[in-house]
C-alpha cells in the first residue's frame, strides 16, 4: 500500500509575528517555520496504516525554512522516503502553499499513482483553501476531511473513515481508493522519536529534490493579499485584580449583579 | 439575477444550521451595499419545506437531487458550479462549519476562480468586494480582495449574529435542476451518536469549561465543584477531551457543542478560534488564564490573569458562602 | 580429657568423614551457587571498576570494616556492627577448627585454647547475643517502614544465634569438663557454673560439649551453603559492591541504548542484586515512596536480584522475562525523582538510579513517553527551554531591572551567570532573579549573562533518558560559553550547576570555575564587599537542594549566607545529605501526575518545616524548590504560617539601603 503525506510548513505563532514594512506579507526577521499541528496527525496516521497493512510512506512538502528538520523527523518516525520540491526562486510565499502543491504533485516522477494521500484537515495559513480538497480536485480523487478514523480494505479498494460533525456526533463514510483525505487527528497521538533518531536520520537519509518552477502568473487561484494587520481588537475583557479571594468576591459581585447566584 | 450575492443554505439532519441565518445577515448586508439581490442556495433532497425560513433572501435558489441528501462535498461543489455557471452570481459565501467545510475549496477550484478562506467580514470597498480574513490562529488579519468573479469566500461562525438573518417572511422558492451524473466515490454509511445518557451542555444556563491550563485531570475536580455550587455543568476544550478529562459530549467548539449560557466560566483556555466559535455568544463570559496576551480575553467580558488552579477553589469557596449568605437572610 | 569430635565414631563411623563429608556438601553447593551468579554477570555489559584502587580499599575499610553509612540509623547500626564483628570472629575461628578438624596432621588447636582468642570470642560471642536480640526486637516488634519479617530474616537471625549459642554453650561444656579452671574463660566458666547448677555433671560435660561443637559446625556448613540462596548473600557480595563501588557521587551510566533485559544491563548495575540485603534504608529516603508510590528503590533492586536468580544458565538462554515490562511497570521508572538520596545511605552502596536511567533511555527510545514529556522534549529541541516560550523571551524579566545586565557574548566580564529556564521564564520566579541582579550590582560583581542565547542546561533531560536531546543542548551551550568571554562562571540553578560541572567537559575547568550563587554571596558577605544594612530575624529553616547538597557537598555557603544575614537558622531533621527531595526533578515537573501517591513529597516536606518550633520561613537555593514548595503551601492550607523565601531574596531584603 503507498500512501503520501503532505507536509505543510507554516509560521510558527510562538514568535511574536509581525508585519513585513510592504504591509502584506509577515516579517521574515525572526519568523520560524514549523510542520503544522495536523500534518504531523496525518504522518501519525500513514504511520499506523503503514504498521497495520505494511507499504511504504512517502511524505512530500513544499521547500521552506526548516522543512528539512521536518523531513527528517518524518524520515525517523518511520516514513520510507521524504520529497522537497523546490522552485528555485527561494522561498515561496507562506501563503500559496496548498495551490502550489496540489499543482505539482503530478508533475513529480514516481510519486503518483499512491492508494491514500493524507494531509491535515486545516493549517494556520489555509488563505487559499484547505490542501486535502485542492489535491483531490486537481488529481481527479474523490476526498473527505475532518476524518479522524481510517481503516482500509484493500482488497475492495475502499477505505472506511470517520468525519466529525457539530455536537460530537460523526459520520461514517466509504470512499474509494485512490483518495485523499484531510485528517484532524490520528488515532493516537504523534509519537515521539528521539534526537539521536532524527539526527542519525540526518547523516544516513536523503530528502530527495525534486524542482518545479513556479508558473508565471504564479498559480492560479490566488487573491492577493491588499494588507496584512494584527487583529483589530474590538473587545477586551475587563480585567480583575487581586489577590484569588479578592477576584473571586468581585466577581461574585458581579454574579449577584446578574441575578445568578 | 446576474451580479447577485448568493448564500449557501446549510442545513442538517432536517434542521437549518444557524450559521445560514449569519450568512443571510452578512449576505444581506454585502447585497445592499452592492445594490444587488441576495438569494439563498439550497441544495439537497426532499429539504424544500426548509427554504420557510430563509426570508431574510430575496429568494431562494432550491436544487433537489437524490446524490445530494446526505452531505458530500464534492457533490454540493459540483451541484452548485453548475447553478453558479447558470445564474453568474457575483459573490458566493459559503459556511465554515464541519458539514460544509470543504464545499468552498472544491467549489472555486472546479470554477477555476480564486476562493477565500476564514472570512470574517466582507465589505463593499468602492463598488467591489473586500473581504477580511484570519490568519495564523488569530494573530494576523489580511484584507483580500478577490481577483476574479464570482468571488468564493469561506464565512467563519459569527461573522453576523444569526437573528438579524431571521425573519416571518416566507422567501419565493425557484425550483432548479441539477445533473449530477455518475455514483460518488464517496458515500455515507451512517451517523455515531455521541455518547449517549449524559448531559446536554447545550441545555445548561451555567458552563465551567476547563483547558490545557488546568493542567491535570485531577483537576477539573476544582471546576466541577464551582459547577456544582453555581448549579451548572462542567465542559471543556477539545485539547481536554483529546486527553480523555472529559467525555466527547462535554466538548465546545467547532467540532462539538455551540453553546450560549447564562454564565460561561473560561478556566485555562487559551481562546482558540475552534473554541470561542462554540461560545462566544454567551451571556456572561469569564476567562481565568495565566497568560496576558490569551486571546480569550478578547471574547470575555471579565478576565482574570491567575492561575485557573488558584481562582477556582477561591471562587468556589466564595460562591458557597454568599448562597448561604442569602439562604440564611431568606430564611 | 575432651574428647576429639573428630575421633569419635558416630554409628561405626568416624566423626572425621562425617566432617568431610558435610564439608565436601557444604562447599559444593555453596561453590556452585556462587560459580552460577558469575556466569549470570559475566554475560552482562561489562564496565570497568577498577580504576583508582587505593581510594576503593579506603572505601571498604570505611564502609564495611566500618560500617559506616550503618550508623545513620545508630542504634541498629551500632547492633549490626556488633553483629559483623562477632561474626567475622566467629568465620575466623570457625575455619580454624574445620581445618582442624579436616586436617589433624597440621596440628591446629583448637582456637578456644588460645586464650586471648577464647576471651574475644566468648566477649563476642555474649555482645553478639544481645546486638542480635535487638535487631530481632527492632525487626519484629518495632518494625521499621520497608523492612520485612520475612522467612529468609527469621532463619538468619535464628542461624547465627545457633552459632552463637553453640559456641558459648560448648565453651561452656568445656570448662564443665576441664579439670583447671581458666580466668580468660568468664562466659565459659560462668556457664560452667549455670550447667552445674542445673545438675549437668562433670561427666556428662563431655558428651555434651561434643553434641554443641557438631551443633556449631553443622551449622555453620549449613549456614554457608544456604548463604548464596538467601538475602545474607549480601555477606559475601558486599565487600565486592562497596570495593566496585561508583566513586564520583550519583555520576550517570556512560551513553547507551538503555536496557529493558538483564543483558542490557551493566554487571556491576545486576550486582546491586546480589549485594542486596533488603534492608529498606533507601525506601526511607525516598520521596516518590514516601508518598505513597508503588515504586521503591527496594523493589527494584529486588527483582533485579529476582531475574538474576531466575535466570539459569547464563542471561540470553531462556530469560524470557523482561525487566522492563514484566517486572517493572513503566510508571515505576517515571516516578523517581532521581534525589539520590537511597544510593546515599545504601550501605553496600548499590545502584539504584542507574537502573531507572537505563530503563528511561530505553523507554525514550521507543517512544514510549507520556504526552507532556513529549511536548517538555519538542520544546527543548526546538526553543532551547521546556515551557515552549521563544528563545527571544529569554531574557524578557530584565525589562523591569532598571538597567541592562552586561552582553557576555559582546564584552568580557569576570563572571558569566548562567541563569536556567525557570529563573529565566518563570512569572513567579522573575521577580527573585531581578533581586538577584541587584544585589551583584550593589556588591560591585562584574556579571553579564548570555541574553537570548542560554539553552536548558540538559541535567534533567539526561536524567529523563534523552542523551540525544541532552548533547544537542550541551553542544549550543558549549558553542556559546567557548564564544563568550568570562573567566568564571556562576548559576542559579543547581541542576545547572551539576551538569556544568560534572557533565560538561569542554568548559574548560582549568579555566573556569562553576560556582553556585550561594557560594558567590558567602564569599561576598565574607569579604565584606555586601554590608548588610539590617539583620533580619526570622526564624527560618533551609532545604539543601539534592543538586547542590547530596550530589556536590555545597551544604556549608547557603548556611554562611544566613548566618551572615542573622536569621535564626533551625535544621530539619532531614538535611544535608539527608534532605528531602521536593520532588521536582528528574524531569517530574515535565510529567503528569498519574501515579498512585496520596501525597507529594513537596507537602511531605512543607510540614517537615512548618512541624518546627517557632519557624516562620522556609529557604531555598533552587528555583524549582521554590515553585513545588510555595505550591505545596496552597495545597496544605500551610500558606499562613509558613512563608517561602529564596536566599536571594533574604539577601536583599537585608542588604537593601
Amino acid at each position: 500500500m503507498k500512501i503520501i503525506v503532505l507536509l505543510k510548513m507554516v509560521p510558527d505563532v510562538v514568535e511574536e509575528l509581525e508585519v513585513a514594512a510592504d504591509g502584506q506579507t509577515l516579517d521574515t526577521e525572526f519568523l520560524r517555520m514549523i510542520a503544522s499541528e495536523l500534518d504531523n496527525h496525518a504522518l501519525e496516521e500513514a504511520l499506523l496504516l503503514k504498521e497495520k497493512h505494511s507499504g511504504t510512506v512517502t511524505v512530500v512538502a513544499l521547500d521552506a525554512p526548516e522543512v528539512d528538520d521536518a523531513l527528517f523527523t518524518a524520515l525517523a518516525k518511520g516514513a520510507d522516503q521524504a520529497l522537497k520540491i523546490t522552485d528555485g526562486n527561494g522561498t515561496p510565499s507562506t501563503l500559496s502553499g496548498a495551490y502550489r502543491l496540489a499543482q505539482t504533485l503530478s508533475t513529480v516522477p514516481g510519486l503518483l499513482p499512491a492508494d491514500l494521500i493524507l494531509t491535515g484537515a486545516q493549517a494556520i495559513d489555509d488563505l487559499d483553501g484547505m490542501t486535502s480538497p485542492l489535491v483531490a480536485h486537481f488529481l481527479g480523487l474523490p476526498q473527505l476531511g475532518i476524518v479522524t478514523q481510517v481503516s482500509v480494505n484493500s482488497v475492495a479498494g475502499v477505505a472506511t473513515v470517520l468525519r466529525e460533525f457539530p455536537g460530537g456526533v460523526r459520520g461514517e463514510y466509504e470512499i474509494q481508493l485512490p483518495a485523499v483525505l484531510g485528517i484532524q487527528a490520528a488515532e493516537k497521538p504523534p509519537r515521539y522519536v528521539p534526537v539521536s533518531r532524527v539526527q542519525a536520520a540526518m547523516k544516513s537519509r536523503v530528502i530527495q529534490s525534486v524542482h518545479v518552477p513556479t508558473a508565471a502568473d504564479g498559480g492560479v487561484g490566488l487573491s492577493p493579499v491588499e494588507e496584512m494587520l494584527k487583529p483589530e481588537v474590538t473587545e477586551h475583557a475587563q480585567m480583575l485584580q487581586g489577590s484569588p479571594e479578592e477576584v473571586a468576591n468581585q466577581l461574585c459581585e458581579v454574579l449577584a449583579g446578574r441575578g445568578l447566584l | 439575477m446576474a451580479g447577485n450575492v448568493w448564500v449557501l443554505a446549510e442545513h442538517w439532519r432536517s434542521k437549518v444550521s444557524d450559521i445560514t441565518y449569519e450568512l443571510l445577515a452578512l449576505g444581506r448586508d454585502v447585497a445592499d451595499a452592492l445594490e444587488v439581490d441576495l438569494q439563498a442556495v439550497l441544495l439537497g433532497h426532499n429539504v424544500r419545506s426548509l427554504a420557510q425560513s430563509l426570508g431574510a433572501a430575496n429568494s431562494v435558489l432550491y436544487l433537489d437531487h437524490v446524490a445530494l441528501a446526505t452531505p458530500v462535498p464534492e457533490t454540493f461543489a459540483r451541484a452548485l458550479a453548475s447553478a453558479i455557471r447558470a445564474r453568474q452570481p457575483r459573490a458566493v459565501l459559503i459556511p465554515l462549519t464541519n458539514v460544509s467545510w470543504e464545499i468552498g475549496t472544491l467549489l472555486a477550484a472546479q470554477l477555476e476562480v480564486g476562493y477565500i478562506n476564514a472570512c470574517k467580514d466582507v465589505r463593499q470597498v468602492e463598488g467591489k468586494i473586500q473581504v477580511r480574513s484570519v490568519l495564523y490562529g488569530g494573530k494576523m488579519e489580511a484584507l483580500v480582495n478577490p481577483g476574479q468573479l464570482p468571488a468564493i469566500l469561506g464565512i467563519l461562525p459569527g461573522a453576523r449574529p444569526a437573528d438579524h438573518g431571521r425573519t416571518a417572511t416566507v422567501p419565493l422558492v425557484e425550483d432548479l435542476t441539477v445533473d449530477l451524473a455518475g455514483t460518488s466515490c464517496v458515500q455515507l454509511k451512517r451517523y455515531l451518536e455521541s455518547e449517549p445518557g449524559d448531559i446536554d451542555i447545550s441545555k445548561q444556563e451555567v458552563l465551567v469549561s476547563v483547558g490545557r491550563g488546568i493542567q491535570s485531570r485531577e483537576n477539573v475536580l476544582l471546576a466541577e465543584e464551582l459547577a456544582g455550587a453555581l448549579g451548572g455543568a462542567v465542559c471543556g476544550s477539545r485539547p481536554v477531551i483529546d486527553q480523555g478529562w472529559l467525555p466527547l459530549s462535554r466538548q465546545v467548539g467547532k467540532s462539538g457543542a455551540v453553546v450560549k449560557p447564562k454564565l460561561y466560566v473560561a478556566a485555562g483556555i487559551s481562546g482558540a478560534p475552534e473554541h470561542v466559535e462554540g461560545m462566544k455568544n454567551s451571556d456572561l463570559i469569564i476567562a481565568i488564564n495565566s497568560d496576558p496576551q490569551a486571546p480569550i480575553f478578547n471574547v470575555a467580558h471579565y478576565g482574570i490573569t491567575a492561575d485557573a488552579i488558584d481562582v477556582l477553589p477561591a471562587l468556589t469557596e466564595t460562591v458557597r458562602s454568599r448562597k448561604k449568605e442569602v439562604k440564611s437572610r431568606a430564611a | 580429657m575432651l574428647p576429639d569430635p573428630v575421633t569419635v565414631s558416630y554409628l561405626g563411623v568416624s566423626g572425621y568423614f562425617y566432617l568431610w563429608l558435610l564439608t565436601l556438601v557444604s562447599f559444593s553447593v555453596f561453590g556452585s551457587r556462587v560459580l552460577r551468579h558469575f556466569r549470570v554477570l559475566s554475560d552482562a555489559r561489562p564496565e570497568n571498576r577498577w580504576d583508582h584502587v587505593g581510594k576503593r580499599i579506603g572505601l571498604v575499610a570505611t564502609n564495611v570494616l566500618g560500617q559506616w553509612r550503618l550508623l545513620d540509623e545508630p542504634l541498629i547500626g551500632v547492633a549490626h556492627l556488633v553483629i559483623f564483628w562477632s561474626f567475622l570472629a566467629y568465620a575466623t575461628t570457625f575455619f580454624g577448627n574445620l581445618l582442624r578438624g579436616l586436617i589433624p596432621p597440621l596440628g591446629i588447636p583448637y582456637p578456644e585454647d588460645l586464650r586471648w582468642v577464647a576471651f574475644c570470642m566468648q566477649a563476642s560471642g555474649v555482645l553478639g547475643l544481645i546486638a542480635l536480640v535487638v535487631a530481632a526486637g527492632r525487626r519484629y516488634l518495632f518494625t521499621p517502614v520497608s523492612l520485612e519479617r520475612s522467612l529468609d530474616a527469621t532463619i538468619i537471625l535464628l542461624l547465627i544465634a545457633t552459632v552463637l549459642l553453640s559456641s558459648l554453650g560448648s565453651a561452656g561444656f568445656r570448662a564443665l569438663a576441664a579439670t583447671t579452671g581458666a580466668s580468660w574463660q568468664p562466659v565459659g566458666n560462668s556457664l560452667a557454673a549455670i550447667f552445674a547448677s542445673l545438675g549437668v555433671t562433670r561427666s556428662q560435660a563431655p558428651a555434651l560439649f561434643l553434641w554443641t561443637w557438631w551443633v556449631h559446625m553443622i551449622t555453620v556448613l549449613g549456614f554457608l551453603a544456604y548463604l548464596p540462596y538467601s538475602k545474607h548473600l549480601h555477606l559475601l557480595a558486599s565487600p565486592f559492591s562497596v570495593f566496585f563501588a561508583s566513586l564520583e557521587t550519583n555520576k550517570l551510566p556512560a551513553a547507551s541504548e538503555g536496557a529493558t533485559r538483564l543483558e542490557g544491563f551493566t554487571w556491576r548495575q545486576l550486582f546491586s542484586g546480589l549485594a542486596c540485603a533488603e534492608c529498606g534504608r533507601c525506601d526511607r529516603a525516598c520521596p516518590s515512596f514516601a508518598c505513597g508510590e508503588p515504586m521503591s528503590p527496594k523493589q527494584f533492586i529486588h527483582h533485579v536480584k529476582e531475574l538474576l536468580l531466575g535466570s539459569g544458565g547464563g542471561l540470553a538462554a531462556g530469560n524470557s522475562k523482561k525487566f522492563l515490562g514484566d517486572m517493572v511497570r513503566p510508571q515505576d521508572v517515571w516516578a523517581c525523582t532521581t534525589c539520590g538520596a537511597c544510593m546515599e545511605v545504601c550501605p553496600v552502596f548499590n545502584e539504584h538510579i542507574p537502573l531507572v536511567i537505563e530503563m528511561r533511555r530505553k523507554l525514550v527510545s521507543q517512544g514510549d513517553v507520556q504526552p507532556c514529556l513529549q511536548e517538555a522534549f519538542t520544546n527543548l529541541a526546538r526553543y532551547g527551554n521546556s515551557f515552549g516560550q521563544s528563545e527571544r523571551k529569554r531574557a524578557v524579566w530584565t525589562q523591569n531591572l532598571g538597567f541592562k545586565p552586561k552582553d557576555a557574548r559582546k564584552e568580557p566580564v569576570q563572571w558569566l551567570w548562567f541563569l536556567g529556564e525557570y529563573a529565566c521564564y518563570h512569572p513567579a520566579l522573575q521577580d527573585i532573579t531581578r533581586s538577584l541582579a541587584r544585589t551583584f550590582r550593589t556588591a560591585g560583581v562584574d556579571y553579564g549573562i548570555l541574553y537570548e542565547a542560554e539553552r536548558n542546561s540538559g541535567n534533567d533531560v539526561r536524567r529523563v533518558g534523552e542523551e540525544g536531546l541532552f548533547e544537542l543542548l550541551r553542544q549550543k551551550n558549549t558553542a556559546t560559553l567557548q564564544q563568550a568571554h568570562f573567566n568564571d562562571l556562576f548559576t542559579t540553578d543547581p541542576h545547572v550547576y551539576n551538569t556544568f560541572k560534572n557533565e560538561y567537559p569542554d568548559l574548560n575547568h582549568g579555566r573556569h570555575s562553576v560556582s553556585h550563587y550561594t557560594e558567590l554571596l558567602a564569599t561576598l558577605l565574607e569579604r565584606g564587599q555586601l554590608p548588610v544594612a539590617r539583620r533580619l530575624s526570622y526564624r527560618v529553616t533551609y532545604h539543601d537542594p539534592c543538586y547542590l547538597g547530596r550530589y556536590n557537598g555545597v551544604y556549608d555557603p547557603p548556611r554562611a549566607v544566613l548566618q551572615a544575614l542573622g536569621v535564626k537558622l533551625v535544621e530539619m531533621r532531614r538535611s544535608r545529605r539527608r534532605s528531602f527531595c521536593c520532588g521536582g526533578g528528574g524531569g517530574r515537573v515535565w510529567m503528569e501526575e498519574v501515579g498512585q501517591a496520596h501525597s507529594r513529597p513537596s507537602e511531605n516536606r512543607v510540614r517537615e518545616a512548618a512541624s518546627l518550633d517557632g519557624v516562620e520561613c522556609l529557604v531555598v537555593a533552587c528555583p524549582k524548590d521554590y515553585v513545588m514548595f510555595t505550591d505545596a503551601l496552597k495545597t496544605t492550607g500551610l500558606e499562613g504560617k509558613l512563608f517561602v523565601k529564596d536566599v536571594a531574596e533574604l539577601v536583599e531584603e537585608a542588604v537593601a539601603v
